[in-house]
């Protein structure tokens, strides 16, 4: 395996900033609409974590395939999917990417590779081997990736789909999102050991990245992925973040206790992956202006998507009886 | 034609349809040893790499089939006995039985679970059940149940060529079975029944093992002159309603024979549709001839004493044809 090209190479900053912009723009102002009370369904947003789902993503292509979990808007944005069609799944709509019949936990695109979020805590677990299985027969170099929380990386699947795609060397990624909570329990309460290390005892190397860190991402993914692309197996990759906002948008609503200090939401606010990113691309001789420009058209494009699919029509009535059967 | 055992037309089946498409792949747990003979050879003539071993691993075995199919191949996914659905039940389940639906058909998901189902054995309870009546309610999975030879080539022919998801359940006791099985390209269309006697005086619609029982109770039966039409739905989902009505309307009685629980099984559906949709025609209530709501027993005297056969055929029968509505 040739690592020594992924350390010393370096990702396009730039294109990283845009795109985890993008998602976190796309996200707040999902989390504005959900206050009008406009949105149908329940959606968990991904801010604070979006540099994992950018930092992996930097190296697939739309012939690689990813798989999710019920927070994955910020996989299906990283992947290349359309920030239109992704608000008007959310709301419902015919133009949604899935016709307004999957929705914020659905929103998946074959073409790009995206095999869906997953309303099933582990479900794109499976999914995801799959796809590495029929990668591996197309022999084209493809790799997948699956995006699971530390929630679950408690299911039983994590350990089946270890074992079988280090006895077959399949070009997979597990990405687990070590964000700090299962639901509204902290991780440490239900879950032993590191996850991470999970991976050890079936031979596949695992391996612990600061989840806030877009370049540690992208380098880790990077091996992982090359390791994949050139036939040599699966890694496990633990990123360790923490999410901002609630498990769910309307959590406040039924929960009747607090399960995290303010302190420690705003500690990791301190550490944000995205001005984290501004510094390092300031650094690096891109000038405010730049920035300031790159932000403005985010903001515009985020403007287009919501504006566009709330003014798009609901699907007709007749669209609920059809696709059970291809 | 030839004669040949069910498990031997499965397994032309698997080797032809391997043969003609190779984006067809098939993996489960011990295929290469092969336990009921069916996929015997496969591995030693198609290689390693389409034909699997899999760990035991239900739940990762059911999923990458959702995800194989998804990227592009047509995946045979072995699961043993029917009773190990349940261990892989999340992903038939929640994925493959719903993504085409989900994604607004986007995706197409070529996927047969095949399994060996059943009681008469004494493989005891678990397993021994026939796991078709929650099948069937899902909706996104088709699901086939062959009682012959022919047709077990047939539609596991036309399973693997299908773009959904299907669950193919070979019953276990029919495995040795004879019957003439026609060579080469011989596919029976999912979601026709067949007729395997016909009659005039009542309709019996037996499944998969049953079939051979309300064979044998229409030859008791017409000792009686009492002349029993048996019809064989071969896919339970989605049903042949037309032809099982038809014959329905003919005979004005029907007894349903399922090796399932009473409950919501596939018999309790078949009824239902009689009572809907041809209660002017019925000249008495329809009867279920089913397992009683209790777990398949161990001992071969109380499997026996739970399971239709013959004579609990024949009776149900009497009773149908002497009553008056
Ligand atoms: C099989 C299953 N069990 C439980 C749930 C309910 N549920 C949805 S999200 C969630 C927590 C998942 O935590 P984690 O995997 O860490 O992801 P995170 O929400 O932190 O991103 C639970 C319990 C579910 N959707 N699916």
């Amino acid at each position: 395996m040739n690592t020594t090209a992924d350390k010393t190479s370096r990702p396009d900053l730039l294109a990283l900033y845009r795109r985890m912009l993008l998602i976190r723009r796309m996200e707040e102002r999902l989390g504005d609409v959900v206050q009008s009370g406009e949105l149908p369904g329940p959606v968990h947003l991904c801010i604070g974590q979006e540099a994992v789902a950018v930092g992996v993503c930097a190296h697939l292509t739309d012939a690689d395939w990813i798989a999710s979990n019920h927070r994955g808007h910020g996989h299906f944005l990283a992947k290349g999917g359309t920030p239109h069609a992704m608000v008007a799944e959310i709301f419902g709509r015919d133009t949604g990417i899935c016709r307004g019949k999957g929705g914020s936990m659905h929103v998946a695109d074959f073409g790009r590779g995206i095999l869906g979020a997953n309303g099933i805590v582990g479900g794109g677990i499976g999914l995801a081997a799959g796809a590495a299985l029929s990668a591996q027969l197309d022999g084209k170099g493809r790799v997948s990736v699956v995006f699971f929380g530390d929630g679950g990386a408690n299911q039983g699947v994590v350990s089946e789909v270890l074992n079988i795609a280090a006895i077959w060397k399949l070009p997979l990624l597990l990405v687990c999102e070590n964000n700090g909570f299962s639901e509204f329990s902290p991780t440490s309460t239900v879950t032993a050991g590191e996850i991470a290390a999970r991976a050890q005892p079936f031979g596949v190397p695992g391996v612990t990245v600061d989840g806030n860190d877009v370049i540690s991402v992208w380098r880790a993914a990077g091996e992982a992925v090359t390791r994949a692309r050139n036939g040599h197996g699966p890694t496990l990759i633990e990123a360790r973040t923490y999410r901002w906002r609630g498990h769910v948008e309307t959590e406040r609503s039924f929960l009747s206790e607090k399960y995290r200090e303010d302190d420690e939401i705003a500690e990791w606010r301190g550490r944000d992956p995205i001005v984290r990113l501004e510094m390092q691309v300031l650094e690096g001789g891109t000038t405010q202006a730049e920035l300031d420009a790159i932000r403005a058209e985010i903001a515009d494009e985020v403007e287009r998507a919501y504006a566009e699919a709330m003014a798009d029509p609901p699907p007709p009535d007749q669209s609920a009886f059809q696709h059970m059967l291809a | 034609m030839a004669k040949k055992r069910l498990i031997q037309a499965i397994n032309e089946a698997l080797c032809e349809e391997m043969e003609r498409d190779p984006r067809v792949i098939l993996f489960g747990e011990d295929v290469k040893i092969s336990l009921f003979g069916d996929t015997k050879g496969l591995a030693e003539r198609f290689g390693e790499q389409r034909v699997r071993n899999t760990p035991i691993a239900e739940t990762a075995m059911s999923g990458m089939a959702v995800g194989a199919a998804a990227a592009g191949y047509r995946v045979v996914c072995h699961m043993m006995f029917a009773n190990f659905l349940y261990t892989g039940f999340d992903a038939i389940a929640n994925q493959a039985a719903k993504l085409h639906y989900m994604t607004a058909g986007q995706i197409k998901l070529p996927i047969v679970y095949m399994a060996v189902m059943g009681a008469g054995r004494s493989a005891g309870a678990q397993h021994s059940d026939v796991p078709y009546p929650m099948l069937m309610n899902l909706g996104g999975i088709k699901v086939v149940v062959p009682s012959t030879p022919a047709d077990a080539k047939g539609l596991l022919k036309a399973a693997i060529r299908d773009d959904n998801p299907v669950v193919f359940l070979q019953p276990a006791r029919r495995g040795g079975e004879q019957g003439e099985v026609p060579e080469g390209e011989h596919v029976v269309p999912l979601g026709m029944a067949d007729i395997k006697r016909p009659g005039t005086d009542v309709t019996i619609v037996a499944i998969g093992a049953m079939v051979r029982h309300a064979l044998r109770g229409a030859d008791i039966l017409q000792q009686e002159n009492i002349s029993a039409e048996v019809v064989d739905p071969r896919t339970l989902f989605p049903l042949d309603v037309a032809t099982i009505l038809a014959s329905v309307r003919r005979t004005g009685r029907l007894v349903v024979v399922d090796e399932a629980r009473t409950t919501c099984s596939a018999a309790s559906e078949i009824v239902a549709l009689a009572a809907e949709q041809a209660f002017d025609r019925l000249a008495a209530p329809p009867r279920r001839v089913t397992v009683a709501d209790v777990a398949i027993p161990y001992a071969p005297s109380l499997e026996k004493a739970v399971l239709p056969d013959e004579h609990t055929v024949v009776r149900a029968v009497r009773e149908v044809v002497g009553a008056r509505r």
